[in-house]
């Protein structure tokens, strides 16, 4: 098989595959597991352990 | 068991330490030589103090350490946080900050004393580099272990990132590092010729996607929205451009060789796989900024935000500029001028720095339990840093094109209208604008410094506590 013929495959699988993960993406069955996904920063506080009482409110 | 229901925030304070100051060491050395090139006298004739010496010093300490630094804080800090679950392999990762701080060092009394590989952006030997990939794999060990034991069932965008930027950082460091050692101080790249070239620069550009990239799109994707209060704009979009990013990165390099001993459809390749390029940049800029839609107004009060904004902004221009400057016509006017140093330095300063930066405000506070110290100092740090870029990319464009337009003019009879020395004597008052404008970063960046230490000083430190799994769903 000639250098070019596999060139040509290539871009064609590629092209296939991204478009594959267009549609992957968008498709509605993955909405609910994205927006899950996508509040997993928001699950917990960070700032619960601040110490407020030491606080010094200097500058502001 | 008290030590598995907290996060490992150590470590992540340490790394977070140690970005303010390499970032300081690092901008400092940048000062000196924009300096240097327009008071020539500054290297004060010693060895060591010459631009040649202290560039890579400059560009390893910004990078690598400086940026380095910040990708181990924030990633090691995000993956325990969305995988709800302690940093894997504690010791490793401690040996992480020690190593990673170990080659710092190396590299800061090595480079001035002249002894490089001299591969630009992988100048240290070979012993050096083998204590990088030491450091590295305990690093993919201890990120990637994390993941393993998540106890959340979704692996959050900003890790594919993080984790991306891993994987192919210790790919280009082993192919480009290769090399034979004469000497313990001397090594021979394994490679020669054109094709020496070719894998430099497939290391170069990548070193820029996926380190100073992929990377930071990690850290855009839980800091913006963190600090934005709202999740990212559209997971789907952070998906697609994640793949699109991955798969169109890799191929950009010989865009850094046009019209060299490389193979001409190894340029065009490069050139055409750079324009593509811009897609999926600007998927990532677009997400990031739009996760603001319907919060602009929080753009007015949070200083923070702000910063984390003008960096993505940042991002997107240079992203728009890179391709511009990959098309061959317009490389032959830009390439060997300061226009390149002008564009690197809107992306480093303007995306890298800024975001990190964004990210080391919203994390401090954390880390040490307490309120930040001054909003205002934010404010007048958002300002001199982004007068400071402004400045410098200015005067960059100018002094590029004018290089370029310099170099390339003819008299009629076909000989060269302007010497070298000619277009070096005109670059003189941009160099000056380019100083002033980093001594603006600079002094931005000190104002952070004293900031951060306010909030740190006499803190103690905070502890993470981790969430039951059904906080999870």
């Amino acid at each position: 098989m000639d250098y070019s013929l596999i060139q040509s495959i290539w871009t064609i699988v590629v092209m296939v595959l991204f478009i594959g993960i267009v549609i992957w993406a968008w498709s509605g069955k993955r909405k609910k597991r994205f927006d899950e996904a996508a509040n997993l920063p928001f699950t917990e506080d960070d700032m619960t352990s601040v110490d407020t009482t030491t606080e010094e409110k200097t500058h502001g | 068991m008290a030590e598995q229901q907290t996060y490992n925030y150590t470590v992540v304070r340490q790394f977070s330490i140690m970005t303010i100051v390499w970032g300081i060491v690092g901008m400092l050395v940048g000062v000196l030589i924009a300096a240097q090139l327009a008071w020539p006298v500054l290297n004060f004739d010693i060895p060591w103090l010459t631009f040649g010496r202290l560039r890579p010093l400059h560009t390893n300490a910004v990078v690598f350490a400086f940026g380095g630094c910040a990708l181990f804080a924030t990633s090691y800090y995000v993956v325990q946080r969305t995988c709800h679950t302690r940093l894997a392999f504690g010791p490793l990762a401690a040996f992480t900050f020690w190593g990673w701080q170990l080659v710092i060092l190396l590299a800061a009394i090595t480079l001035p004393l002249g002894i490089t590989s001299s591969k630009e952006y992988a100048e240290l030997e070979w012993p050096i580099d083998i204590l990088i990939t030491l450091v590295w794999v305990s690093y993919a060990l201890v990120f990637f272990g994390t993941i393993l034991k998540r106890r959340v069932p979704h692996i959050y965008v900003a890790n594919w990132f993080f984790g991306a930027m891993i994987i192919t950082v210790a790919m280009l460091h082993l192919v480009n590092s290769v090399a034979v050692p004469v000497s313990l101080l001397k090594s021979y790249s394994a490679y020669a010729g054109v094709q020496d070239a070719m894998i430099q620069w497939w290391y170069g550009h990548n070193a820029v996607g996926f380190f100073l990239t992929a990377g930071f799109l990690g850290i855009m994707y839980y800091f913006v929205p963190k600090q934005a209060g709202r999740p990212v704009y559209s997971y789907r979009l952070s998906v697609v451009h994640f793949w699109a990013l991955i798969f169109t990165y890799i191929w950009a390099g010989p865009h850094h060789l046009h019209y060299t001993a490389l193979p001409d459809w190894a340029q065009s390749l490069g050139m055409v796989m750079s324009l593509i390029l811009l897609a999926p940049s600007w998927g990532g800029m677009i997400n990031g900024i739009m996760t603001l839609s319907g919060a602009w107004e929080k753009l007015r009060t949070d200083p923070v935000l702000r910063l984390l904004i003008v960096s993505i902004s940042f991002y997107g221009m240079s992203t728009f500029e890179g391709p511009m400057m990959s098309i061959k016509t317009v490389n032959a006017l830009s390439h060997y001028t300061d226009w390149t140093i002008g564009h690197v330095h809107s992306g480093a300063l303007g995306w890298v720095a800024l975001v990190s930066m964004g990210s080391l405000y919203y994390l401090i506070p954390r880390l040490f339990g307490r309120e930040l110290y001054s909003l205002k100092l934010v404010e007048v740090h958002f300002w001199t840093a982004t007068i400071g870029i402004v400045l410098y990319i200015t005067s960059m464009w100018v002094a590029g094109i004018m290089q370029g337009l310099m170099w390339r003019a003819t008299n009629t009879d076909g000989t060269l209208t302007y010497s070298f020395v000619e277009s070096v004597q005109a670059m003189h008052p941009y160099y000056i604008v380019r100083f002033l404008g980093g001594a603006f970063f600079l002094f931005g960046s000190l104002v952070m410094a004293w900031n951060l230490w306010k909030t740190i000083k006499g803190a103690q430190p905070a502890v993470g506590t981790i969430p039951e799994p059904a906080a999870a769903h």
